[in-house]
């Protein structure tokens, strides 16, 4: 195993993929002689050429409605929008059409589509370009969403989303691409909808993912020497979402906290807290915290902005709080 | 023109490029955050098109949008401020490089994502024609901008509506590192125009006195009723896209050959041989804008961090 960063282990799934199969291919704004905006398909258009890299106006509904047909027939486009907030450009297609056509047209419609795209605030790039709007994305039935935490899973499941047959939306975390960690070499799969458990402990159950898996695996570190062990669960997929860690942790530890970046109203930790409600009421001893960003567009000034952002410290007290 | 007027437009020209310039250093100091797309190569196009504008004809730009708001009559300290995040910036540190304005100088903003203020420039439009407004709307992109969907819907809009509207193409010949042969399916963009049954013209964004003597004629018969009318400005940005570009998709050679046209240059040439100023009068200038920039970096660096209520209150109109 080496000991790579994020930006190689998504880079590394990729051409792996694109070496092994020629229907895979990428679109996309400055994917090809740039070399990626973030560097992540770097060496791509000399070695695959221009039909198999190709670099697409600035036209985010053609992006991914020209994605949407070619998967359809039988292409496996990887199609990269810039960053997330660029999808809202793309709305339509992402949502109403992709998520939608297999079902609505009687299972005859196969769309086997990779939508990367990169997301999450802390770069001052202010409001319009900061966002973390995994939650949306995860609201509707017909669409994948995985966000990796860390460089191996990174890997592991962008093979799988390639692989897939089904329309997936793959977020990466602007702030993780130069995070390192062991990533296998060669044929590694990580299926899509399988949450993990990062860190095992007993007296609390964290529930995260992608950057602010980083964030609560640094809590827990803090939280270890005063003699608190937290359980961090990495759900790497929000849809389909895979509750069987949580629960499982949540009745050993009978207190939640949930971790996120995005806005908290009607967010992820909405959902695992109704979740918990749910399926392990009888287990509750404290009510479920939710830990994420504050509720308003985010500042360009790096002070307000990293203040509006969750942070470790908030992520200690929501602990001490529930327990 | 009057000598005042030649002198005020070189002097906004190299107020912004210094302004660029000192902003490219305090970027690369840490001091300026996230992104930072500099005018630097293109200053004649909105000093030009900017100076046929009156008070009430609105202007509205993409990110690249600091010299356009030194052109709006913003000072350069609260350019500086907002580019430094501090409470005494345009938008109270709020924004950032991609998003200054100043409503009540009628500019904008400063909008950062690719084309949406297309449609937003049409609706500022159609407020003026609503309520009888004898005003011109000002709306600036990039080629890269008249590829997606925002731009093709705007300019529909605007000619169905016949709203006053100044539709201006910059064209430096990239979005980012693609050339506009490799994103446009037309390179002379103006053709778009003809899509939409819409006048359009071309100039030489290099030179400010064309730029100018178009946009005065462009304004006249826009606020005489002419309906929208679009304009294709040709430029070239002498920097990377951004702060951090590699620029692997263009040669030295090229950029060089453009520098040679610099906008500064040409038009101080022109001033000489006009006999409107010597060298000395316009090197004087310089040392105006350089002192005008140092003036406002000390301003902003002494200035406060905006304060959090600032956030909070700015959320709703009514809280
Ligand atoms: C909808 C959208 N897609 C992509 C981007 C990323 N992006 C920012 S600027 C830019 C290039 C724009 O080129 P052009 O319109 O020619 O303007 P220029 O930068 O040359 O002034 C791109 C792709 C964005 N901001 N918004
Ligand atoms: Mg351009």
């Amino acid at each position: 195993m080496a000991r790579i960063t994020m930006r190689e282990a998504i880079s590394q799934a990729l051409w792996e993929e694109m070496e092994r199969d020629p229907k895979v291919f990428i679109m996309g704004e400055e994917v090809g002689l740039w070399g990626g905006t973030y560097a992540v398909t770097k060496g791509f258009y000399d070695h695959f050429g221009a039909d198999r890299v190709r670099d697409t106006p600035i036209a985010e509904a053609a992006i991914i409605g020209g994605a949407i047909g070619a998967a359809l027939t039988g292409l496996r486009p990887v199609a990269e929008l810039m960053t997330i907030n660029f999808a809202f450009s793309a709305f339509d297609h992402i949502v109403n059409q992709a998520a939608k056509m297999h079902m609505m047209f009687g299972g005859q419609m196969v769309l086997p589509l990779v939508i990367r795209a990169v997301g999450g605030g802390g770069r001052q790039l202010g409001a319009t370009h900061s966002q973390t709007p995994d939650a949306i994305f995860a609201h509707f039935p017909g669409l994948k969403v995985v966000a990796p935490g860390t460089p191996a899973d990174a890997k592991g499941l962008l093979k799988a989303a390639i692989r897939s047959q089904d329309p997936i939306l793959f977020i990466e975390h602007a702030t993780l691409y130069q995070t390192r960690g062991e990533v296998p070499e060669g044929d590694y799969i990580v299926p899509i909808g399988k949450s993990t458990v990062a860190r095992p402990g007993k007296d609390v159950t964290i529930v995260t993912y992608s950057k602010m898996l980083e964030i609560s695996l640094k809590a827990a570190e803090t939280l270890a020497k005063e003699g608190i062990e937290a359980e961090i669960v990495d759900l790497r997929s929000l849809r389909p979402l895979d509750m069987d860690p949580v629960i499982e942790s949540f009745k050993k530890t009978n207190r939640a906290v949930v971790v996120e970046e995005g806005w908290k109203s009607f967010g992820v930790g909405s959902e695992i807290a109704a979740r918990i409600y749910e399926e392990a009421f009888d287990y509750v001893d404290a009510p479920v915290k939710r830990v994420a960003q504050t509720e308003v567009p985010l500042p360009y000034n790096h002070i307000l902005e990293q203040m509006m952002l969750p942070k470790v410290e908030d992520v200690i007290s929501a602990v001490k709080e529930v327990l | 023109m009057e000598k005042s007027d030649y002198l005020n437009l070189y002097h906004q020209m190299v107020v912004i490029r210094r302004l660029e310039e000192r902003a490219a250093e305090l970027y690369q100091q840490g001091k300026i955050g996230g992104f930072l797309h500099l005018y630097i190569g293109q200053e004649a196009v909105s000093t030009g098109l900017i100076s046929a504008r009156r008070a009430e004809d609105r202007v509205i730009t993409a990110y690249r949008d600091h010299g356009v708001a030194i052109n709006c009559g913003l000072s350069a300290k609260e350019i500086v401020a907002e580019l430094l995040g501090k409470a005494t910036g345009c938008s109270q540190g709020m924004g950032g490089s991609m998003h200054m304005a100043d409503v009540k100088k009628n500019y904008w903003g400063g909008h950062a994502i690719v084309g949406a203020h297309l449609p937003i420039a049409a609706g500022l439009a159609l407020g003026d024609l609503y309520q009888n407004q004898k005003a011109v709307t000002l709306c600036m992109f990039g080629d890269g901008a008249t590829n997606i969907g925002y731009f093709h819907e705007a300019l529909n809009l605007s000619k169905v509506w016949n709203l006053p509207i100044l539709w201006v193409c910059e064209n430096n010949q990239y979005g980012m590192g693609t050339s506009v042969e490799r994103a446009s399916a037309v390179s002379e963009i103006r053709q778009k125009a003809d899509g939409f049954g819409m006048k359009n013209y071309q100039v030489d964004g290099m030179d400010v006195l064309k730029v100018r003597e178009v946009a005065e004629k462009l304004f006249k018969e826009i606020r005489a009723g002419s309906g929208p009318q679009f304009l294709e400005v040709d430029t070239y940005r002498f920097r990377g896209h951004s702060m951090g570009d590699p620029e692997r998709y263009r040669s030295t050679d090229e950029v060089h050959r453009w520098q040679e046209n610099d906008p500064i240059g040409i038009f101080h040439k022109k001033l000489v041989e006009m006999k409107v100023a010597g060298d000395a009068e316009l090197n004087h200038q310089a040392d105006l804008a350089e002192q005008e920039i140092a003036e406002a970096v000390a301003f902003a660096e002494a200035s406060p961090e905006p304060s959090v209520d600032v956030v909070f209150s700015n959320v709703y109109v009514e809280n």
